[in-house]
């Protein structure tokens, strides 16, 4: 019982993900990728079928565990070769626009 | 043995033709290994091998695009501190004086990198890249930053920002991707070799499909610190080269552990050259039987005569199966786009890079990403920003992730009878440009067989093994568990070994 | 509620109230508002004493030069990778075990945000396997407050609004970005809602300062932002179900935690008086105006997206490490309090001790009692003159056990006693034996006094028989006469205790 490749996402959440990931997107775009996006998830519904109840995730391709890092202090960047490479730098510091539409 | 290895990679070469294009000065040797005994013994000058290489891009990069930016000036000096290193009697490195490309997507202090994309255009890193550092401390001599698919999201570097690579061996094709600059690079005899970096298959299917060796070590071998991330629990680097002893001296120079990275196994630097000569007498060899089909057939031709060639070296060809590998397409097109949202969410124009202004920073963000990242990114960034999303985590990332376990436990089952497995590294030959860009699924159906193993974080490598349709090259693609980089060379020398005595395939 | 429901709901883990489902201690209906109960929790941010930061080895330094500590991991650099940093677990095990955590494996996750001071938009914490779980911290009058979890993550850099007025966000016409501070170790501790009142409130956070820097965590400074404390305060009916409850941020010191939380109870009272609901959400303290004003509220809540870190590696301190920081333990200030209440027959809570613990002079009490002193009393007299000595006074031990044994040994009076100990810590010791002499404060031996007492009471007939017979204000006429015979030399005490035994 799948839902058909238009059920598999809207373009409301095509939206509400572009928010999310700070795109702007136009409304023949949000068509167009609704489209796209529906018929990859389409394809990649062939994993609804297994059984995963039983399966621990797999977040980790070589078992490590306890890496650290000694609390010594390091020389870090030169301010001033960071500073001129920012898009905008004043007073030692990284301007911006006002902040304003975010929580912080 | 190692002697006649060298002369043989070149008569190798006259008879295959591969390099009829290269117009080297007759005294340079064409592989890493040569350069460097001769640049050490004094026989040869670091700066003579670098401008020999340097012609060789004047002549051709015009037609091929192999790099974002040739670093001239720099590698000048480089290669004049390495003559200096050897004329004051100091050691040069086991690299000395060998010309090698860079991925445009790790970085280099003060050199821009720009990982193919507009949101990074003429930035320079105040750092460089581990691999970097023990490159040139190995004495290697950088000579450019090469082209890639943007944030190395591709199969054909069609999807840089600033335009395709195209295939030494035919300049209507691609080079495939995302590492397809380093692998023309090598391929074009602009340097020996190169480093890529191989998420699901940005080393191996380029390699394939330029011609030449490629490897992706297993994860944590090769330190990341430094390489710009598209999918962390994926992303390795490696070597291009033209042979496959190259590659493997390479690896031992820049493999290791790196306190700089978390996910570095703590362990010494690999240690391979004196494996290629041991041979597969006994060894096992893994057909996997329940393979996706969509290889063409002049590649699974390719990939038989390969099992015939190590059956006649005295292996055994053991069949397995992989019951889960059908589904390391969609694990991995969750995953690693997953990763790279939040990867890539760091290029919001505040600190770095591209900035288009706005009137408040809210708006900059979505300006800013809006015009410096390309549609394949754009994609993948929704893409993975959705499976993470609350609400859809459990039915996409999390299941992904189990599915990844499923494909981990297939190789250790496979791994208990064979020793390695050998499959196609590409389903298909070069394409040409433009044919797939309109299709995202048929492109990332490219990268079939090479995906799995970003999923197990093994190793795998691919060799150039003849031609297929059009005189294309073909590769295949041996693989191994875990720390496996030994078998793993042994049975690619072997299969070395075998085109040249075969005088190659046509 | 389960990690998994935190997920499906893509925020942080959240007390839901509406569901009844978390234990809070009972109220002992020693505090209510208008007949309703306090119900709350605190947040508390923890700035570590580490040389470096959580992922990076920049300095962790407050107050320098902007961004002159920045390393390409601080700033989000393409590339950059983290590294934790050893000493931060350490410090963060010595505050979970001394919270009476369990300590347990871990990982880290990321937390996706956008904003300015977040250089790779999204944060690195500890998600639904923290580092220490399920503690308690008592407060001194002996109620336990739960400690849900206590787990590690990184700091945020700085921002400072230009143009708009007083330096706030709103109307600015840009910002500035400072990273040093982006990727220090923080500690946030999750305490559960069982704080029933302002005061308990602020017991709480106080005693949680005093923890942090027993045992050397931090520094815990309210006023400079390493420790910052945010609440979430519900109100209702004893009995009643849990109510909707708000968080309240941007409360800079103890005292303005106790107002901010009284405050948003009485505002919760108010609204819900009316018959109005209560609005979940997040609300700014203004110091200044003394109220709590809602937030800008957005069209989208964040979804963070939370997923385990790829580039750190599960964090699994060995049995033998957590026995070891255990046992290096300092004593805690709760033992503290209960050994000088043992030590002195004074209340663990009162005010003595609380006040001589909080400075720190304890150990130094104790001390005076190894000397031979009468501890009660030395813990009165430290309490009383050494406000401005600080943890390690400067007066030696030996010194004011001396004096105090003469107090005690009734060769000074009290009031002598308070005069000889204002010269001695005002020059940071002092011999009291030839204070006293130089002042004229000698012993007056108990002959010398009982035959004042007998001198006295033949002159003072008619009030001796008047306190014979009774009269206990007779005794004032007596005391006065023998203390002006005596020259003021004669103990109080004593002359009472003559006076009695005498009366028979």
């Amino acid at each position: 019982m799948s839902e058909s490749p238009s059920e598999r996402i809207s373009a409301e959440v095509v939206v509400k993900v572009s928010r999310l990931a700070r795109l702007d997107v136009t409304p023949d775009e949000v068509q167009r990728i609704t489209t796209q996006m529906a018929g990859m998830l389409e394809h990649f519904a062939d994993i609804d079928a297994l059984d995963l109840s039983d399966i621990e995730p797999m977040t980790q391709p070589y078992p490590l565990s306890n890496v650290f890092r000694e609390d010594v202090v390091v020389t870090g960047l030169d301010r001033e070769e960071v500073l001129a490479n920012a898009p905008a730098a004043e007073d030692g510091r990284f301007r911006v626009p006002p902040i304003v539409g975010l929580d912080g | 043995m190692r002697q006649l290895l060298k002369t043989d990679v070149s008569e190798f070469r006259r008879l295959l033709d591969w390099t009829a294009e290269m117009t080297t000065h007759a005294n340079i040797p064409t592989t890493a290994a040569a350069i460097a005994d001769g640049v050490r013994s004094g026989a040869l000058k670091a700066v003579d091998v670098l401008e020999a290489h340097l012609a060789q891009i004047a002549a051709r990069e015009g037609d091929i695009h192999a790099f974002n930016l040739v670093t001239a000036d720099e590698a000048r000096a480089a290669a004049a501190r390495v003559d200096a290193d050897v004329a004051a009697g100091r050691d040069p490195g086991v690299l000395a004086g060998v010309p090698i490309a860079l991925k445009d997507n790790m970085c280099t202090r003060g050199i821009p990198t720009t990982c193919s994309s507009k949101i990074l255009e003429g930035w320079r890193p105040p750092y460089d890249a581990t691999v970097v550092q023990r490159l040139a401390a190995a004495g290697a001599v950088a000579i450019g930053k090469t082209n890639l698919d943007e944030f190395a999201m591709g199969s054909s570097t069609e999807n840089s920002a600033f335009g395709v690579t195209f295939n030494p061996r035919d300049i209507s094709r691609v080079s495939g991707g995302s590492s397809g600059g380093s692998a023309a690079a090598v391929a074009a005899g602009f340097s020996p070799i190169s480093i890529g970096s191989d998420t699901g298959g940005s080393i191996r299917q380029p390699a394939a499909l330029c011609g030449v060796v490629g490897v992706k070590p297993t994860y944590g071998t090769v330190s990341r610190y430094g390489l710009v991330a598209y999918a962390s629990s994926l992303d390795q680097m490696g070597p291009f080269s033209t042979d496959v002893r190259d590659s493997a001296l390479v690896l031992e120079a820049i493999s290791g552990h790196d306190p700089m990275d978390s996910t570095s196994i703590p362990q010494a630097p690999l240690s391979l050259q004196h494996v290629l000569s041991q041979g597969v007498e006994g060894l096992r060899v893994g057909r996997i039987t329940d393979m996706p089909s969509g290889a063409d057939p002049d590649v699974t031709a390719r990939l038989e005569a390969a099992f015939d060639a190590l059956t006649a070296a005295g292996a055994k060809i053991v069949d397995v199966e992989m019951p889960s590998m059908k589904y390391a397409l969609t694990a991995y097109y969750l995953i690693a786009p997953a990763e790279a949202s939040s990867n890539l969410a760091r290029y919001d124009g505040v600190r770095y890079g591209l900035r288009v202004n706005a009137t408040d920073t809210n708006a900059m963000y979505s300006a800013t990403r809006t015009a410096g990242f390309g549609e394949e990114v754009k994609r993948r960034i929704m893409l993975g920003t959705y499976a993470l999303s609350a609400g859809y985590y459990d039915a996409y990332y999390g299941k992904a992730l189990k599915v990844r376990r499923l494909i981990s436990d297939d190789f250790a089952r496979a791994y208990a009878k064979a020793d390695v497995l050998l499959t196609p590294t590409s389903p298909i030959v070069a394409f040409p440009v433009g044919e797939k860009s309109d299709d995202p699924l048929a492109m990332y159906l490219c990268d079939i067989y090479t995906i799995p193993t970003n999923l197990a974080g093994h190793p795998a490598m691919s060799v150039p093994f003849g031609t297929g349709a059009h005189g294309l090259p073909v590769g295949v693609q041996i693989l191994a568990p875990t720390l496996g980089e030994q078998v793993m060379f042994k049975v690619a020398a072997s299969l070395e070994r075998s085109m040249i005595a075969a005088g190659g395939a046509k | 509620m389960t990690a998994a429901d935190s997920k499906t709901q893509g925020s942080e883990i959240q007390y839901d109230m509406s569901k009844n489902e978390i234990k809070v201690a009972p109220n002992d209906g020693s505090y209510l508002l208008d007949g309703y109960e306090l119900v709350c929790g605190l947040e508390v941010h923890v700035e570590l004493a580490t040389a470096t930061k959580l992922f990076s080895a920049s300095a962790n330094r407050f107050g320098d030069d902007p961004n002159t500590h920045i390393d390409p991991v601080t700033l989000g650099l393409p590339g950059a990778l983290p590294v934790l940093n050893r000493q931060a677990v350490e410090l963060a095990m010595r505050i979970g075990l001394a919270l009476n955590c369990k300590v347990q494996p871990s990982t880290f996750h990321r937390k996706n945000y956008f904003y300015p001071d977040m250089p790779k938009a999204y944060q690195i914490s500890q998600y639904d396997q923290p580092i220490n779980v399920d503690g308690w911290l008592e407060l001194p009058g002996g109620k336990s407050i739960g400690v849900e979890r206590a787990h590690l993550e990184e700091d945020t850099g700085k921002s400072t609004h230009i143009g708009g007025t007083g330096g706030r966000i709103h109307g600015s016409d840009y910002s500035l970005i400072d990273f040093n501070r982006a990727g220090v170790p923080l500690v946030e501790i999750v305490g559960r809602p069982d704080i029933a009142s302002p005061e308990e409130a602020r017991q709480y956070v106080t005693e949680l300062r005093q923890i942090l820097v027993a045992v050397g965590a931090s520094d815990a400074k309210m006023e400079e932002g390493s420790m910052r404390c945010d609440a979430n305060v519900s109100v209702r009916k004893p009995g009643a179900p849990l109510g909707i409850r708000c968080e309240i941020k941007n409360v800079n010191s103890v005292r303005s935690l106790g107002r901010a939380i009284e405050y948003e109870a009485r505002r919760q009272i108010v609204l819900l008086e009316a018959g109005e609901k209560i609005r979940q959400e997040t609300r700014h303290w203004d110091e200044t105006d003394g109220r709590t004003h809602t937030l800008r509220s957005k069209e989208d809540a964040d979804d963070y997206r939370y997923f385990l870190e790829p580039d750190l590696v599960p964090l699994n301190p060995d049995q033998a490490w957590i026995d070891a920081v255990r046992a290096a333990l300092p004593m805690l200030p709760r033992e503290r309090r209960l050994r000088l209440s043992q030590a002195t027959g004074a209340p663990a809570d009162g005010e003595a001790i609380m006040v001589v613990v909080e400075r720190g002079q304890d150990d130094y009490v104790m001390s005076v009692g190894e000397a031979g002193a009468d501890v009660a009393r030395a813990l009165v007299h430290v309490k009383e003159a050494f406000a401005e000595q600080g943890a390690n006074p400067t007066v030696p031990a030996a010194d004011l056990a001396q004096m105090i044994i003469m107090e005690t040994g009734g060769k000074l009076t009290s009031t002598q006693a308070k005069t000889v100990l204002a010269e001695i810590v005002a020059n940071g010791g002092g011999d009291a034996v030839a204070i006293a002499a130089a002042k004229g404060f000698e012993a007056m031996d108990n002959s010398a006094l009982e035959a004042i007492v007998d001198q006295v009471i033949a002159e003072q007939a008619e009030a001796w028989s008047k306190y014979c017979g009774g009269e206990q204000k007779a005794m004032g006429a007596l005391v006065g006469a023998i203390m002006k015979a005596s020259q003021g030399k004669a103990d109080g005490k004593a002359v009472t205790a003559l006076l009695l035994a005498k009366k028979g």
